[in-house]
């Protein structure tokens, strides 16, 4: 409940996302950070094994496959790697927005737009050597979903419109965009069951990391990760994105330009879910079609609210969350379950990260060593 | 094409009324409940999982009890259910409802696509509709004018929710917790309780507004049934400035943006279909930009709702 009631408008940050006692401490030394969220998983786990028992399903099953389809073997691995390079990617789009108390939900918008920029750049430089074409893809991803994201950002900022509901929308547009494009002006004719775009061509994909079936965008989504921890933790740009974010008439008062920092970090947002876009083409797709629409940015959000907005902590939760994904597919071979059983295990997870918000500070021991 | 039933680009307008007739029922039912939900001081985002899942729970009661009313009180129970899940989580301290209201759209959709497989295939008993249209011999006008008795409620609810917010006991209570928390406190009234009610009361509309798409228009369940209408209206209400006249009006304004595409398809304007499915979200997002303003609350704003602050 809010303490200043009666005064009439008290923003405290320029968002409303109620931040538990802090973000700014990094992942070391806080053991809140990793029991509550754990807890919260495995909380979930439970009540998603009890979800299945209720169908006739045996809950051990679930989880031995659930295992098995994510870390079991080798090619499980791989396949979670794959999933986990655009969640990372997309679970950015909402952490960096967080920093600035800003919640930012249109990463699938944004990662569609990404996708065709960089369609849009492999087919018109089709004459060029692939590495060419790459990077141009690259920049054409960032820069399509980078301003897809500042557009939500620069509402905020200059209009006071909200930036959760305007970036929603925004995804329902690029879906929109993306649909029209794949289906009229830039189908391939051949494409008859599932309209595409013409193929970016063979040459230009994405290779795998020597020795997997893993596509770069791992790696770059780890870089990206770890440029952006580097970026709000470890310089004064990020610093005063923290100071925008924790108050924002304190960042005015020492004269933060927050209009700045609020399109630059929505733009560096959106910029890293276009490149997951980019990856999803450049890497998986070989085209645009309305298989990229396959729910990453909405993960993205889940992985960003359980990493607890921490860019770094954004990596292993995403390996985890790519993990569920990946089993789903066993899960439907040996158990039969419907292939929407990982949202209904998402959207529990989510729930109860939420949820477990209300357990901070309350345990004594938990607090961390660094407070 | 000259005939009896042809009256040329006349189809166009009488279609996009008919569509908006249509269309704007689950607009309508989401916007009503979110606005009294909203009025108490707390926003539920969810209400987009709330309206699948109430789409799926009133299908899947039609189908087995063969009865479509049966279904909407389901689909209304539902979002009843999905409401108070909202509120509960809400109520607890340093929670936020913004981020649970995201979650619980994302958890809801993906429930009821879980649950809802065995329905995509079986057809369930649908609404029936109310034929106003029986004075005219245009086949276009005629069908235009077949409306749905949940359009009827929904439009006759808006200003009973009107007279109630202002002049009920009820409504007093849920604007003094939407004004001030620590006033009801201070009457004696626990805030929490009084959103869990209204919040259920949002969810049991917006499970109704699920109800119309599955078991109206487009009549069937799928999983690409809903795609923002339960945001749509969120916001909708927003611009609507938490009235629920503003809201109906908002509504069929929306619906008739919604319509257009499929109007003019009938037509055989097909180019750029998706484009004009794109309308509904295109017009929110102008509307929000044209009446937000960065220097003050918006105007009619309850000063505990997180979102506007």
């Amino acid at each position: 409940m809010k303490a200043d009631v009666g005064a009439p408008v008290a923003p405290t940050g320029l968002g409303q996302i109620v931040r538990a006692p802090s973000y700014g401490r990094g992942i070391g030394g806080a053991g809140e950070y990793i029991v509550i969220p754990a807890l919260a998983l495995v909380g979930s786990l439970v009540l998603f094994g009890i979800f299945v028992a209720l169908f006739g399903k045996n809950p051990l099953d679930l989880y031995f496959y659930m295992y098995q389809g994510a870390f079991g073997t080798w090619f499980s691995w791989q396949n979670t790697l794959i999933r986990a390079a655009p969640l990372i990617l997309t679970a950015l789009c909402t952490a960096l927005p967080a920093q600035l108390g800003m919640v930012i939900i249109g990463g699938e918008g944004a990662l569609l737009v990404g996708a065709l920029a960089a369609t849009s750049a492999a087919l018109v430089m089709q004459w060029a050597p692939p590495i060419v074409v790459d990077l141009a893809m690259a920049a054409a991803g960032m820069i399509g979903g980078g301003l897809w994201i500042m557009l939500s950002g620069a509402l905020r900022h200059y209009r006071g419109v909200n930036e959760t509901i305007s970036s929603l929308l925004l995804v329902y547009i690029a879906l929109a965009i993306l649909n029209f494009l794949v289906e009229g002006p830039m189908r391939d004719p051949a494409s008859l069951n599932k309209p595409s775009t013409h193929s970016i061509g063979a040459a230009n994909m994405i290779g795998n990391i020597p020795g997997t079936e893993v596509h770069w965008g791992f790696v770059f989504g780890i870089i990206a990760a770890v440029l952006s921890y580097i970026l709000v933790y470890h310089t004064v740009f990020g610093f005063a994105a923290r100071v925008a974010g924790g108050n924002i008439r304190a960042a005015k008062v020492v004269g933060l330009s927050v209009g700045k920092l609020v399109l630059i970090i929505c733009f560096l947002a959106g910029a890293a879910a276009g490149l997951a876009g980019m990856f999803e083409v450049a890497a998986v797709q070989g085209r645009a079609n309305a298989n990229l629409a396959a729910g990453y940015g909405f993960a993205g959000i889940l992985v960003a609210f359980l990493a607890r907005q921490n860019p770094l902590a954004v990596i292993p939760v995403a390996i985890l969350l790519g993990g569920i994904g990946a089993s789903g597919g066993l899960l439907q071979r040996r158990l039969g379950l419907p292939d929407a059983s990982v949202l209904v295990l998402q959207g529990m997870i989510f729930v109860m990260v939420l949820a477990s918000d209300t357990l901070y500070g309350r345990w004594g021991f938990l607090k961390g060593k660094t407070s | 094409m000259a005939g009896p039933g042809d009256i040329g680009l006349w189809t166009i307008p009488v279609a996009v009324l008919g569509g908006a007739v249509r269309v704007s029922t689950p607009f309508l039912f989401v916007s009503l409940g979110e606005c009294v939900t909203e009025r108490s001081g707390r926003i539920n985002l969810g209400l987009e999982g709330t309206l699948v899942m109430g789409a799926m729970a009133g299908y899947g009661v039609s189908y087995l009890t063969g009865s479509p009313w049966l279904g909407v009180l389901a689909a209304g129970v539902t979002g009843a259910a999905m409401g108070a899940l909202h509120a509960v989580i809400c109520g607890l301290p340093r929670v936020n409802d913004i981020a649970v209201g995201i979650a619980l759209m994302l958890f809801g959709v993906g429930l009821a696509f879980y649950l809802g497989k065995p329905l995509i295939e079986p057809s369930a008993a649908q609404l029936p509709s109310i034929d106003l249209g029986w004075w005219t011999d245009i086949p276009q006008l005629h069908a235009a004018l077949r409306i749905n008795a949940l359009f009827l409620i929904g439009v006759a609810l808006a200003p009973v929710l009107v007279w109630a917010l202002r002049s009920t006991r009820w409504g007093l209570i849920i604007r003094t917790a939407g004004e001030s928390a620590d006033a009801a406190l201070a009457m004696g009234y626990s805030v929490n309780i009084i959103r869990l009610r209204a919040t259920m009361f949002g969810g049991f509309l917006a499970g109704i507004g699920g109800s119309f798409l599955s078991l109206y228009y487009p009549g069937s369940w799928n999983e690409g049934l809903s795609s923002g209408q339960g945001i749509t209206a969120v916001a909708l209400v927003i611009f609507a400035r938490w009235n629920p006249l503003l809201c109906l009006a908002a509504s069929i304004l929306f619906g008739g943006a919604a319509a257009l595409g499929p109007a003019l398809q009938s037509v055989g304007y097909s180019h750029g279909y998706h484009l004009f499915n794109a309308a509904p979200y295109i017009l929110t997002l102008l509307i929000m930009i044209a009446t937000c303003s960065p220097k003050r609350t918006l105007i009619g704003a309850p000063a505990e709702l997180s979102i506007t602050r």
